[in-house]
């Protein structure tokens, strides 16, 4: 039934990147000159592509919602970037990467995509150095590494908790550089509305001026959408405010089919939810399962004491305590990979161990590695038998110097000193590894139309590793696009300027303004976050963390009929006009409405668990792995590509089938 | 708790704006100071009144959206955090809280309390990169080792957020520190030397140009700045700078 094709080149694993390249066509400079593309988004996927595009020759417009192409979320990212440079001399190399990633993903990518990924994941960091990008470096003056959940080598380079940051002014300033050369026009405060496809090829896009509500028609030879996940479904999750399925999704209705909207990832340390004015969640690094452990009380009387406030999680001896991700997964302890990870502490919590006032909460230690590095550093200092209280300040110091910023951002937050009582932690909603389907070319299936980065689904499979996300965004990015869309634009230059006064370029512009006028006259009652909230809760509970047919089902339904009542019952203040934020929002909920109704079917379809999709129905019932997820390779062994057709209910399932010719699938133990 | 909010409103870039008074209840501690904004726009949208607009988008201290004046701080009063770190524990049951936009010639106002910062933007056009193209087709990331002290300094220069709290803190609007912060990161590394003259000259001119006001050296920007960006960063911007100019 499938008519997918992956385009995968011939020939072994490790050559099909370079032969690749060596066959495609390529565009002469001046032809260059000639030929526009439009970047949506500008992150790591997007301000890298756009830079490197204009680089190359290409005339670029960038579009981004934000004031600066600074303040793309992938700033938000703390942790670290992947690659396989083995400067530790600990056993890495692209194998082993492009090993850990299909694992760490629960063999649910596709093969070819992630060995490129591996394969270019050295020159991104090369790239990065060159730019002036500040990695954290050892005393010898060479680049440090930590570890990283899922893996068993140290191939993480980092800066400080805010990797992504210093990853994404590098690319913001590689676009600079072009900007003051006049090779980018950024649009910001720009959002991009719909696709136009003339020919049945992507030719441009329709774009709303967020400051004087104009719409705007803008044409290019190819578009490339690099417009981040669409977590927000979700309402809380880890994402900016702003983050949005919009560009996604109306690609999607013009014909680019959706993959896998159900793999979400649900990150096991966020700060926990406090109370019903929340409006997002806070990620606390994976980073810092380097060094913390992550416990619940042994008994229920302490959690239940806890719980009351009437003990202190210090007041708990060893004893007292389950480290339990240390006693089911001996061989990773406490960095088995997110899903692992998340799916153990809500099972501790649903049990009643949690420990905040809401139950919803495991405690992340760090009194053992203060004592650890403490004792080390004492000995390093000729001091060998140091006080109790000066191993703690040693201690303490190695520890700030690690994590400082992110401790600090925990106390603001929650008001507590996590160098004095352990950080409560709570899974939340992070990463969509969804998204366009995408062949190796990193095209969509509308012609001229690609995705990169966390837009696309294609490399991280059922799970995304840590430190993966701004790899792939920055591969994408620097590395990969810019070889295959040369090859797709080397039959364009003769196309000349594509003109914007056509029929389809009105018709898609009456499209919009047409959804506007609905939504400002829609006139109701409640406000577009009243919605976006009850979708949320519907997604959480429905097809969070553990999903059932059953739920799945009603989920379907509920989201169904909440859509009608939004589109009834909305009210949207002020005027189209101008700058109006509800109005953007309702635009971005609007289409949240519709994909999470397909996120809901896609969870239903896969009857198996993979990585973040659970399954309950889907359990291992014996042998040593037993209460485990259970994956089923005989019968789902594919990627699910659907095809828009009205109500997401109606989406057409077309099967990608994932073929293994390099790894062998066994169950994903971390034991 | 119960408080008064005396925001300032103003419909766009051309219009006169004014205060206007909010009295708003239920206000918990644990909630941020644009959860407390939130509450208040859930009011004005059920009165059917315009909400109040405001720059904010990650809400954990890093993308440099959130951009408010208040009582007279930027980001309010506590230290080393942005708006949408400050969490209402910092306030007090009954208090008056005045909320404007960052204030700054080159700083525009777009709407209520959001502002054009894209001066910004054009500081860095002007020479906040290393021209280096992204064919991936440098030397090793490990061929040239950097002083682990100079790389930590860059790092804690490149920390900048771009957030313009440095600019409506000083009362010369001056966008030294924003500046100096990228002159200096890049004048820590080694990549940065060979374009270390341009790149200064370059970056003060526009910044110059954009309208920023001069430095007096008050240090309000750094006891102001999010993320504790120290003033020495403009002093070796200073030092860049003229030799750069001697070299002419």
């Amino acid at each position: 039934m499938s008519t997918l094709d992956s385009k995968i080149p011939e020939g072994p694993l490790a050559d099909k990147w370079t032969n690749y390249k060596n066959k495609i066509n390529l565009v002469n400079p001046a032809n260059k000159r000639n030929i526009d593309i439009i970047v949506v988004g500008t992150g790591l996927a997007g301000g890298s592509a756009a830079a490197t595009l204009a680089e190359l020759g290409y005339n670029v417009k960038t579009f981004c919602y934000q004031d600066s192409p600074r303040r793309a979320h992938s700033i938000a990212a703390q942790g670290g970037i992947n690659a396989s440079k083995n400067y530790q001399g600990d056993g890495d190399s692209d194998y082993r990467l492009f090993y850990d990633t299909v694992k760490g993903g629960d063999y649910r990518s596709r093969e070819a995509n992630v060995y490129r990924l591996a394969e270019v994941s050295g020159s991104i960091i090369d790239q990065c150095v060159a730019q002036g990008v500040p990695f954290a470096r050892e005393y010898g003056g060479l680049l440090d590494n930590r570890s990283f959940g899922g893996v068993l080598v140290s191939r993480t380079f980092y800066a400080k908790g805010q990797t992504g940051q210093q990853l994404l002014l590098g690319a913001y300033s590689a676009m600079n550089r072009q900007i003051n050369r006049g090779k980018i026009q950024a649009f910001n405060r720009h959002e991009m509305l719909d696709v136009v496809k003339v020919d049945g090829k992507a030719r441009g896009i329709i774009a709303r001026n967020l400051i004087t509500g104009e719409i705007e028609r803008h044409s290019a030879h190819a578009v490339v959408l690099a417009s981040g996940g669409y977590g927000n479904v979700f309402f809380l999750s880890t994402n900016a405010m702003g983050s949005n399925v919009t560009a996604g999704w109306r690609a999607h209705r013009r014909g680019a089919y959706f993959a896998n909207p159900c793999y979400t990832q649900i990150h096991p340390t966020c700060i926990p939810v406090s109370g019903d004015h929340q409006s997002k969640l806070t990620l606390m690094s994976e980073s810092l399962r380097n060094d913390g452990r992550i416990w619940v009380p042994k008994n229920m009387e302490d959690a239940v004491a806890i719980r009351e406030g009437k003990k202190k999680p210090t007041d708990l001896s060893e004893e007292e305590r389950d480290y339990y991700l240390e006693r089911r997964y001996p061989a990773f302890g406490n960095l088995v990979p997110r899903d692992v990870a998340s799916r153990a502490a809500k099972e501790c919590c649903d049990a009643g161990f949690g420990v905040n006032k809401t139950g919803e909460a495991v405690y992340l230690d760090f009194a053992s590695a203060i004592t650890r590095y403490g004792k080390e550093q004492a000995l390093i200092q000729g001091n060998h038998n140091p006080t109790d209280q000066e191993v703690y300040d040693l201690g303490r110091d190695v520890i700030e110097t690690k994590y400082g910023n992110l401790f600090q951002m925990y106390e603001k937050i929650v008001d507590q000193n996590p160098y004095k009582t352990p950080m409560m932690i709570y899974p939340a909603v992070h990463y969509t590894m969804g998204g366009l389907w995408v062949d190796y070319n990193l095209q969509t299936t509308v012609e001229g139309l690609y995705a990169t980065g966390e837009c696309n689904f294609s490399d991280h499979g059922a799970n995304r590793l840590g430190a993966s996300a701004l790899m792939q965004g920055l591969a994408d990015g620097y590395f990969v696009l810019p070889y295959t869309i040369g090859d797709y634009l080397s039959h364009d230059i003769r196309t000349g300027k594509i003109p914007t006064d056509t029929p389809e370029f009105e018709a898609a512009e009456k499209e919009v303004t047409d959804r506007i006028d609905k939504l400002m006259n829609a006139a109701g009652t409640h406000s577009v976050d009243y919605y976006h909230k009850i979708l949320g809760k519907i997604m959480w509970n429905k097809c969070g963390m553990s999903r059932n047919a059953t739920d799945l089902a009603s989920a379907i339904e509920e989201i169904s009929a909440l859509r009608k009542d939004f589109w009834a019952n909305v009210r949207v203040p002020g005027t189209a006009d101008g700058l109006n934020q509800e109005l953007e929002k309702a635009g971005r909920v609007a289409d949240f409405l519709e994909l999470g109704e397909l996120f809901a079917k896609d969870a239903l379809d896969r009857n198996e668990s993979a990585g973040g999709h659970y399954r309950e129905e889907s359990v291992e019932l014996d042998g040593p792995q037993k209460g485990e997820a259970l994956r089923d390779d005989e019968n789902y062994k594919y990627v699910s590509a659907w095809e828009y057709k009205g109500e997401p209910k109606d989406a057409v399932l077309h099967k990608e089938d994932l073929v293994f010719e390099n790894i062998k699938l066994v169950t994903r133990s971390y034991k | 708790m119960k408080l008064s909010l005396k925001v300032w409103r103003q419909q766009n870039a051309q219009s006169k704006g004014k205060m206007v008074t909010y009295p708003i209840d239920g206000i918990d501690g644990d909630m941020s100071f644009l959860e407390m904004m939130d509450v208040l726009n859930e009011q004005l949208n059920d009165k059917g009144e315009e909400p109040v607009v405001f720059d904010h988008d990650c809400r954990e201290g890093i993308c440099g959206s959130c951009s408010l004046q208040i009582n007279g701080q930027p980001h309010g009063p506590d230290r080393l955090v942005t708006t949408c770190q400050l969490h209402m524990r910092t306030f007090n049951d009954g208090d008056e809280i005045v909320i404007e936009p960052f204030r700054a010639k080159a700083f525009p106002v777009i709407k209520d309390l959001m502002v054009d910062r894209s001066a910004f933007d054009r500081i860095q056009q002007a020479g906040g990169y290393v021209s280096v193209n992204t064919s991936g087709n440098t030397i090793d990331a490990n061929a040239t080792p950097i002083d682990k002290a100079d790389a930590d300094e860059a790092f804690y220069s490149a920390a900048c957020i771009g957030c313009g709290a440095c600019v409506a803190a000083c009362k010369n609007a001056s966008a030294m520190l924003f500046t100096a912060a990228k002159v200096s990161q890049y004048a820590l590394l080694p990549q940065g030397q060979v374009e270390a003259s341009t790149r200064v000259l370059n970056m003060v001119e526009q910044m110059d140009k954009e309208g920023f006001g001069n430095c007096t050296n008050t240090g309000a920007c750094e006891i102001e700045c999010p993320k504790g960006i120290s003033l020495e960063n403009i002093a070796r911007m200073n030092r860049e700078y003229l030799a750069a100019s001697a070299k002419g």
